[in-house]
């Protein structure tokens, strides 16, 4: 990220602490952009600010290989991981690479399935946060059709 | 337009409860055109809610890029026989719909 210590910064930063004081979780996703984000660094630095990303081997990131049609891409994430509180799903290659984030509540299991739009072939992200951290793993798909067209 | 309500089914394994969602809803990007060129405004759902017995166990937020008519299916950890779930969400227009069931 970069540091530009202009006013305009400033007053986003003011408006971001005020922010995050106020809405836990993904609400904060929300507020902030992180949906309107086009990089997936500014994602996960929206989403998870300066905590580190530690590839896991625990995130099970079911995806197919090759999507035929890249409007329906059957997307799911599972983790043996304890106190997950998060879980987030971005596709590099698309416009706003940052699909869906879950909020899962102490009382649901860390397993989330649903069919999202993929652009192009692309390395698909699966984020799990848990107790501070934030653990991540990846998978590429390929596109045969694009999602973008609907 | 019409709303549609959410389509819910639920299925009990030992505690765990096996939910899977569908809603009806178009789910616009804002970056189709339609057959004249014009841009197809964004029409998408944002914040989807699951309640078990009215507390929140789940907490879904999507931009455009999910799916048009959302599929979702999730996990809650105890659950029995009788227990209501209710799903319910809101797009960026503020409509608004939700689907109920009773575990059986």
């Amino acid at each position: 990220m970069k540091t530009n210590f202009s006013r305009r910064w400033f007053v986003k930063g003011l408006a971001a602490v005020a922010v995050m004081a106020s809405f836990p979780g993904a609400a904060f996703a929300r507020a902030t952009g992180a949906f309107k984000a086009d990089k997936t660094n500014s994602v996960v630095n929206v989403l998870f600010g300066d905590l580190p990303i530690e590839a896991s081997s625990q995130i099970t990131f079911r995806l197919p290989d090759i999507a035929e049609n890249g409007a329906v891409v059957p997307a799911t994430v599972a983790t043996e991981i304890e106190g997950v509180t998060q879980i987030a799903i971005v596709i590099d290659e698309n416009p706003n690479p940052l699909s869906a984030v879950f909020d899962i509540g102490e009382s649901s299991v860390a397993d989330v399935s649903t069919r999202i739009k993929v652009g192009k072939s692309s390395v698909a992200r699966a984020y799990v946060k848990s107790r501070g951290r934030v653990f991540m793993t990846t998978r590429e798909v390929k596109v045969t059709i694009g999602g973008c067209g609907g | 337009m019409t709303v549609k309500p959410v389509k819910i089914r639920g299925r009990l394994k030992g505690v765990i409860a096996n939910i899977k969602c569908l809603m009806p809803h178009p789910m616009e990007t804002g970056t189709r055109r339609d057959d004249a060129g014009e841009l197809i405004p964004a029409h998408y759902i944002r914040t989807v809610t699951c309640l078990h017995n009215d507390s929140e166990v789940m907490t879904a937020h999507w931009g455009p890029s999910v799916s048009k008519d959302p599929y979702f299916s999730f996990k809650i950890k105890t659950a029995s026989v009788g227990d209501s779930i209710k799903v319910s969400w809101v797009d960026n227009l503020g409509e608004t719909s939700s689907g109920d069931i009773v575990l059986k």
